[in-house]
């Protein structure tokens, strides 16, 4: 037997890693202060929305709007201390749990150690959509199927996990020039993509694809591709209190829920999470975020899209796509409906 | 008793009107029994008569939501309850018990169909009792020979029914499976009751009554019971199996519509079904997922001025299951996805489309690219793989299907490169390489079937001619190339190779091009014949003395061939091989 056979050592270190995340998640209790606390309105069943948001005021309608039609039955948000009326607005709401917290956005893991708190305590038993509040959640034959179909689909299938790749949505012309509405669809601005250009690879170690690619890696790390952001994502699961996120909701442990790609030729059922981050609010975001300094790799994504975005580049080329239905991302393979007929 | 609750009830039953057909409906109800209290109503208002057998493990409160929901209803019984596990004989003891007290309390009956709680009509039950008359006679059940391998999905055939399966495959799958290893490796082979073959067949069924008494009141039934309790899936074989002994003529198909995936779990139905529900012209679908109010509301359809007798054509939705099954074992080649990405050489299709790949040509022809691209019908690109640049055809920044220029995100991931390449475009795509490209594509494309690759070996050397680099560098390029190119004929060489390959050595080349040329050009889909023109060539001159310092230096540039005119040097070589 190959060493590399011996399955204890990965497997020992992919399980205390996974319980040192519980436990952290479990000491974060503190830092979240209950500000509107309705989760005695969940029900057996319920699907449940957790989102970290920061001065998102703007978006929050449209996308509260979006996700109930979807067929959310509860949201829970994590007001990282925002100052643009975020929270008063999301205290009203009849069906949103509101924590709030000024601890560091990086020192909790980018807000991975507080929302791996809430799906502890409230996310057990639920189908949990881990989202941000510029994601929206794309799966097949979303348009006439809500997304109980989907997890009772998955329910029935024994998955726990369900996968959605970021795509970047972007609008033709510069990002400021068209302004964003409160309460409209921000995808009738930010309605291109890319087709094509996604580049995959396998992390041997927790079993998921590492995509990356997309507008932001054609334009703002040609440099450094590998620095690109990274887009796989496995925004719905199935919790379980023993489950953690590791990394946004990039990778999960324990690893089988990251299995969510076939390997022998087949296609597994898959979903996309357009990206409503190019609007005309983004310039200032990205200002106020490379301020703060509490991103990703020290903000880097951001210093690079303001470098790139004060020299006014607008993402679009002529080979992007005009998005129409989820039909159309399943042709360009981007998505798959696997055997969800 | 039985006789006087028919009495008493009989004038105000709905009658069917199709003749002499009474049908009679065995309805199995596990959870969601709300749905299947609808159901209930449906088949009783089209006139059968129904026998509803709950699931011993649905809760007292919902049997008693579903009796008080069906209380106004005449021509309904409930049957005693029992456990029923999935895959269990309590399945088929179910339906027995049901069956047994459809027929003694209506005895009028005389067309039994069992359907479950989640099993929607689709037509009228009028059209099918209209259907059913047809042919009263006939015994409409799907009962194939079980020695005809192939009709179960993801499953056991044959052994059903030599093995024993005492054990629930969903609760104990471990010990199922050691216990059935276990079986196999002792030998055992049960011994069938004697004038049994055994049968497969879907577990929605429609019967005569003459044949299903038969079956319930047959005097060796406590033998074929205890021979099927250890079974395994009795539902899907005790009454295929005991029809082929009854039945007077058995039309082998089943008039529920209800597909399988490849895991052997019912596919479902939802709203965005229905038209294609509707064209299927089967009476029953199953199974409807239970929040589908559109297609709970919309089917079954309002009856006609006149029965329609058509018989169920499900081939266009079985067609759509199929593809989708397909789709979920094989994928689309070519594609690498976020929930496709398969291991090597289990691809199933490296790439989407046929590509060519030219190698060699631009070095002896410096407007090869432009005059290609003049001919074909194709994406001509330069060198994709090239070191300075993604060269698209046109040189644009970005290219087809967003991809950008810059080397560094190609060479993070070259597969993935190439095959979205090739799968967002739609016309044919053809590109040069060389050894100073990119290498690690080399068995990828070596192994794709998809690729076309044609190699002149040595013709890397002639844009060197033209270089003013001092004659060390040029000696050291040629070594880091050679050596590439020999890496790449090791490939080329292997007996792995799937793609069409056509080496040329230079000298052979440079002896006949034009022909040479022409013949490269055979499967590319040239846009009106064969070119007239044969694209400038590189100046030659100097190549022979080239070739003979490299050689003097200490290199062996072999793959441009032997027999250039140079000067003889073969001799030593001969007598080191020696």
């Amino acid at each position: 037997m190959r060493i590399g056979d011996v399955p204890f050592p990965g497997r020992l270190r992919c399980r205390a890693e996974r319980q040192y995340l519980v436990v952290r998640a479990w000491n974060r209790r503190h830092a979240l202060k209950s500000i509107m606390n309705r989760t005695d309105q969940i029900r057996k069943g319920d699907i449940l929305a957790f989102v970290t948001l920061r001065n998102e005021r703007v978006r929050l309608p449209y996308f509260l709007d979006y996700y109930r039609k979807l067929g959310v039955d509860h949201f829970l948000f994590v007001n990282n201390d925002s100052d643009d009326g975020s929270g008063n607005y999301l205290a009203e709401q009849p069906d949103v749990s509101l924590w709030w917290t000024n601890a560091g956005y990086r020192r909790s893991r980018f807000g991975m150690d507080w929302i791996n708190r809430l799906l502890m305590k409230y996310g057990h038993g639920h189908w949990c959509l881990t989202i941000d509040p510029d994601e929206f959640l794309i799966y097949p034959h979303s348009d006439s199927r809500p997304l109980e179909a989907l997890t009772d689909w998955l329910d029935a299938s024994g998955r726990r996990s369900f996968p959605a790749m970021l795509l970047d949505m972007y609008p033709r012309g510069n990002i400021e020039d068209q302004p964003y509405e409160e309460g409209t669809d921000p995808f009738q601005i930010a309605r291109w993509f890319d087709p094509a250009n996604y580049s995959i690879s396998k992390n041997a170690y927790y079993g998921n694809l590492w995509i990356q690619g997309g507008p932001r890696t054609r334009k703002f790390f040609t440099a450094e591709p590998l620095a690109g952001p990274a887009l796989n994502k496995t925004p719905l699961v199935k919790w379980h209190w023993r489950y953690a996120y590791v990394s946004s909701t990039h990778m999960l442990l324990p690893r089988h829920l990251n299995m969510v790609y076939d390997e022998s030729g087949g296609e597994m059922a898959s979903g996309c999470l357009l990206h409503a981050k190019f609007l005309s609010t983004f310039a200032d975001k990205s200002a106020e975020e490379l301020d703060r300094r509490q991103h990703y790799a020290n903000s880097k994504e951001y210093q690079a899209y303001h470098a790139g975005l004060r020299r006014g580049t607008d993402l679009w080329c002529s080979e992007s796509r005009e998005y129409a239905d989820w039909r159309q991302l399943e042709d360009l393979g981007l998505i798959s409906r696997g055997n969800w007929a | 008793m039985v006789a006087k609750s028919r009495l008493g009830l009989g004038g105000t039953w709905p009658v069917c009107a199709a003749g002499a057909v009474q049908l009679g409906v065995v309805l199995l109800c596990h959870a969601r029994l709300d749905v299947a209290a609808r159901m209930a109503r449906i088949w009783v208002e089209g006139g059968a008569r129904v026998a509803i057998h709950v699931d011993a493990k649905a809760s007292a409160r919902s049997v008693a939501r579903m009796r008080d929901a069906l209380s106004d209803l005449p021509g309904i019984v409930f049957s005693r309850r029992h456990t029923c596990d999935w895959g269990r004989f309590s399945l088929v003891r179910a339906t027995q018990d049901a069956a047994q007290m459809l027929l003694e309390r209506f005895p009028e009956v005389t067309h039994v169909y069992l359907a479950s709680g989640s099993c929607l009509p689709l037509r009228p039950v009028r059209d099918l009792a209209a259907f059913l008359a047809l042919d009263p006679a006939c015994d409409h059940i799907e009962s194939v020979n079980a020695l005809d391998v192939g009709w179960t999905v993801g499953g056991l055939n044959e052994e059903r029914f030599t093995l024993f399966y005492p054990l629930d495959w969903r609760k104990q799958r471990w010990l199922f499976d050691r216990l059935t290893a276990l079986q196999r490796g002792l030998g055992i082979r049960r011994r069938l009751p004697k004038g049994l073959s055994p049968h497969l067949g879907s577990q929605w069924w429609c019967l005569t009554t003459a044949t299903l008494r038969a079956i319930l009141e047959d005097p060796r039934r406590v033998e074929f019971d205890r021979f099927f309790r250890l079974t395994w899936i009795p539902d899907e074989s005790y009454f295929q199996t005991l029809a082929r002994r009854h039945a007077i003529r058995i039309e082998s198909h089943s008039l529920t519509l209800a597909k399988f995936d490849h895991n052997g779990r019912p596919y479902q139905l939802y709203d965005d079904h229905a038209l294609m529900l509707e064209e299927s012209r089967c009476f029953v679908a199953r199974k409807v997922w239970p929040q589908a109010t559109e297609l709970l509301a919309h089917f079954p359809r309002p009856p006609g001025p006149q029965p329609d007798l058509s018989p169920p054509q499900p081939q266009r939705i079985e067609r759509l299951i199929n593809r989708t099954v397909r789709r979920r074992l094989l994928g689309r080649p070519g594609l690498y996805m976020q929930s496709r990405f398969p291991r090597k050489d289990a691809e199933n299709g490296k790439t989407s489309a046929p590509y060519s790949v030219f190698q060699g040509f631009s070095d002896i022809f410096p407007e090869f690219e432009d005059w290609l691209a003049g001919l074909l019908d194709a994406d001509v690109h330069g060198h994709l793989l090239g070191p300075e640049m993604v060269e698209f055809a046109g040189r644009p920044e970005i290219g087809p299907g967003a991809i950008s220029s810059n080397t560094l995100i190609r060479d993070r991931d070259p597969h993935g490169f190439l095959t979205a390449l090739i799968r967002i475009t739609t016309r044919m795509q053809v590109f040069q390489f060389s050894p100073r490209d990119n290498q690690r594509l080399n068995w990828f494309i070596a192994t794709d079937p998809n690729a076309h690759i044609h190699v002149v070996t040595g013709a890397w050397m002639l844009p060197l001619l033209e270089s003013d680099m001092p004659f060390d560098d040029i000696r050291r390029v040629t070594a880091l190339l050679q050596r590439a190119e020999i890496a790449q004929m090791d490939v080329l060489n292997s007996v792995w190779v799937k793609a069409r390959v056509h080496v040329h050595e230079l000298t052979d080349f440079l002896a006949r091009p034009q022909e040479m040329l022409l013949q490269s050009l055979q499967h590319l889909p040239l846009r009106d014949g064969p070119p007239g023109d044969m694209p400038r060539m590189r100046d030659l001159e100097g190549l022979a003395d080239l070739v003979r310092r490299l050689k003097n230096s200490g290199l062996r540039p072999h793959l441009a061939g032997d027999a250039l005119p140079t000067a003889d040097i073969t001799l030593p070589e001969r007598i080191a091989a020696e």
